[in-house]
């Protein structure tokens, strides 16, 4: 059985790539599993995806611990300990890491056992976004395994993508191209791990638990007021703008907030807390002698950019 | 045949599409799945005929499937985790109504804490509602069990509504291999349902309620659904046998994986006994004689049948992915009931609890169950519950426990300056 992870970040396309090997696997006659793996995530956390491909029925499920290949999309998230992309990796395994960093320096830092191959990052690519490295590290990996043809991997393109419409597809199957050329002297170099002996299995560490003090064990934490940590203001599409020349400081604007992000300043005008003002407006709904103006987030940011316009000079 | 790689949640949807669904109502939003989100899609785009309506909670989406089954339509609808307790009440009133329609689960390990992977807790809460109460291991079964639990759902003998639950994420979100059956030998396996008594018609409106009822009349009504469960035993049969001959796929009220000849068996529910399976064959190819038992048909429960196929074994080792606090695992005591007073019942029942919260078990776990229970056998001493739960694991607890204890410590700091 062939076991394939695949790490990048929320937005990649992980899922999209897991799904391309795995219907390519499929295309050529194997059974298939593939799934991407998330929490409450959203775009940008470290995210994975895996692809199991067997001749029999696979019975194996969830997360693959002992991978044959592991494919990086992002290379900054290989040292994020909660990310797990260097799980499970031994002699047996393939590293490939999608990164304009070389080979050598990997290898130094990183110092394990897996054999680590770098794939260069197309021409041009986004490095937030990295939008056409998930196929190419699904063409990539096909190739490595040395089982799947050119055309496996397009017509699973095809499948996949064509949701997206005939641009989209074809530019894929040129980065599938690309990346199948790319993996030529590399051809066959991920093999299907032997099967584990029941003879020599580690034993698990099973241990019993007992009853804890109940302040202990359960599952609250009493910290300090941790929400104002979180900064919702990131949320924010629109901004409320206060008018100075309008407002009669009557306050209902504060006590309207549903975040209390609006508190008066020194001469009595209502002041918008902009780390957690989340945009919700109620407070321009509210305003009586409609002192409060919704700014687009977009246009008040960039004046604010603009020293001469808002004369605050370079901000950090 | 058409054979495509599709998630559990492509093949719950495929099954309501299938069953040509006429209502479906739904809460949208979380925990809502994909299955919704599929099925608006293809009544959107007219590929298929049916009438969706959004409601604004699970009990609203568990009344209006109710009243739509008691006036005699073909319901679909879905839930998970939280949304089946929040619409439990409803659960157990429309099962008191007879009205036979299809709930599809999805598992998820029910608040608090809070996780997002599987666990049978959710669906075990509904296991005394009257709900018919299908378990699935593949994405395959997903499909077919739909298919089945409308036959068993609208047969006059039972008239009950179905549950069908799968696993989130090892199912939900996991593609697989699904055979989608021909819709033309579907609608010849399962008909256009056929309600008889339960009508509804503008032209000549009628109403239905349900009559406030002493101790008397209750336990009457309640005691015949009871029976009513009983009878599905039969009832699927009936289905599965006709089934494997439209299909070709056979499904007994329990699956029983190399079990001839086993000395022990491992018991378990859901998607993680395939992994019991990896083990099963791992195990035999070492020489152990062990085999896989996992029931499908939860309600009803298969008593007879299971204690007939476990009747002879030196040891059987129940592994649980659900906890009833104060007790232990459900499966390990609905198992020891089934076996109680049985002449030849296996002398050893051990139980394990794993895989709450979707926490993975491990094929040396399984090697290590299958070693604990082969020793019991030997020594005629049964091994106190076990929770899967390693050294490793409770160092990561502790770990969680010092950042929560060093947060504490520094807020009642700070509520002393």
């Amino acid at each position: 059985m062939y076991r394939i992870r695949f790490h990048g970040r929320g937005g990649q396309g992980m899922k999209t790539a897991s799904r391309i090997l795995g219907t390519a696997f499929f295309r050529a006659g194997f059974e298939v599993q593939d799934a991407p793996r998330y929490g409450a995530e959203r775009r940008g956390a470290p995210v994975f995806a895996y692809v199991r491909a067997d001749r029999a029925p696979i019975f194996e499920r969830g997360v693959i611990l002992r991978p044959d290949l592991v494919l990086v999309a992002d290379d900054t998230i290989v040292p994020v300990p909660g990310a797990g992309v260097l799980a499970g990796l031994d002699g047996h395994s393939i590293l490939v890491i999608a990164s304009d960093t070389p080979e050598d320096v990997w290898r130094s830092r990183l110092k394990i056992p897996a054999r680590i191959v770098v794939i260069p990052l197309p021409e041009g690519e986004d490095a937030a976004e990295r939008r056409h490295v998930g196929v190419r590290l699904a063409a990539a990996a096909a190739r490595l395994t040395g089982v799947l043809g050119l055309g496996d991997v397009k017509g699973a393109v095809e499948e996949e993508l064509k949701r997206l419409g005939p641009e989209a597809t074809a530019e894929n199957l040129n980065n599938a191209e690309v990346a199948w050329q790319w993996a030529v002297p590399h051809e066959g170099l991920v093999s299907e791990r032997p099967a584990m002996s029941v003879a020599d299995y580690e034993r698990p560490q099973w241990v019993d638990l007992h009853a804890e003090d109940t302040a202990r064990s359960a599952p609250i934490i009493r910290g300090e007021a941790t929400s104002v940590e979180v900064r919702t203001g990131l949320w924010r599409v629109y901004r409320p703008v206060i008018s100075h020349d309008h407002c009669v400081k009557c306050g209902l604007c504060m006590a309207y907030c549903p975040d209390g992000a609006i508190t008066p300043n020194a001469q009595g005008f209502p002041e918008v807390d902009l780390e957690h003002c989340k945009g919700c407006m109620i407070c321009v709904a509210q305003c009586p002698v409609h002192a409060i103006a919704a700014v687009s987030e977009a246009d008040a940011r960039e004046k604010e950019t603009q020293p001469s316009l808002a004369g605050q000079g370079e901000k950090a | 045949m058409n054979r495509v790689l599709i998630t559990g949640n492509g093949a719950a949807a495929w099954g309501a599409r299938l069953a040509a669904t006429d209502y479906v109502p739904a809460f949208p939003i979380t925990p809502q799945t994909e299955i919704i989100e599929t099925l608006s899609d293809w009544i959107a785009r007219g590929e298929m005929t049916a009438r969706m309506v959004t409601l604004e909670s699970e009990h609203s989406m568990l009344t209006a499937a109710g009243a739509a089954a008691a006036t005699g339509v073909r319901v679909f609808t879905a839930t998970s985790s939280q949304g089946l307790l929040y619409g439990m009440e409803m659960v157990y009133t429309v099962a008191g109504w007879r009205a036979p329609f299809v709930l599809v689960n999805v598992s998820r390990g029910l608040s608090a804490p809070i996780t997002l992977e599987p666990d049978h807790n959710d669906v075990l809460a509904a296991r005394d509602s009257g709900f018919l109460q299908i378990h699935a291991a593949t994405c395959q079964e997903v499909l077919d069990s739909i298919l089945i639990a409308y036959r068993l759902a609208e047969d006059s003998e039972v008239r009950l509504p179905a549950l069908v639950n799968l696993d989130g994420f090892y199912l939900s979100f996991t593609r697989e291999p699904v055979e989608i059956p021909e819709a033309h030998l579907v609608r010849e396996f399962l008909p256009a349902f056929d309600p008889e008594t339960l009508r509804f018609r503008a032209n000549a409106p009628e109403s239905q309620a349900v009559a406030v009822l002493g101790g008397g009349p209750y336990s009457y009504f309640r005691y015949e659904v009871h029976l009513a469960q009983g009878r599905a035993l039969a009832a699927f049969d009936r289905a599965t046998e006709e089934f494997q001959a439209a299909f070709g796929r056979a499904y007994a009220p329990f699956e029983a994986y190399r079990t001839e000849d086993a000395e022990i068996l491992f018991v378990m529910m859901g998607s993680f006994a395939t992994k019991a399976k990896a083990a099963v064959d791992a195990l035999r190819e070492a020489g152990t004689k062990v085999g896989l038992v996992r029931p499908r048909l939860l309600r009803p429960f298969p008593v007879t049948a299971l204690r007939g196929h476990l009747a002879g074994k030196r040891a059987v080792a129940v592994i649980d992915q659900n906890l009833s606090m104060g007790k232990g695992g459900i499966l390990h005591a609905e198992i020891a009931d089934a076996l109680y007073g049985a002449a030849d019942a296996p002398p050893i029942l051990a139980s394990f609890i794993g895989g709450l919260g979707g926490r993975d078990i491990a094929p040396e776990e399984f090697y290590e169950i299958a070693r604990i229970t082969r020793e019991a056998a030997d020594s005629g001493e049964t091994p106190p519950p076990r929770l899967l739960y390693t050294a490793a694991e409770l160092r990561e607890m502790r770990k969680l426990q010092t950042i929560a204890e060093a947060e504490h410590h520094m807020a009642k700091e700070a509520g002393k300056s």
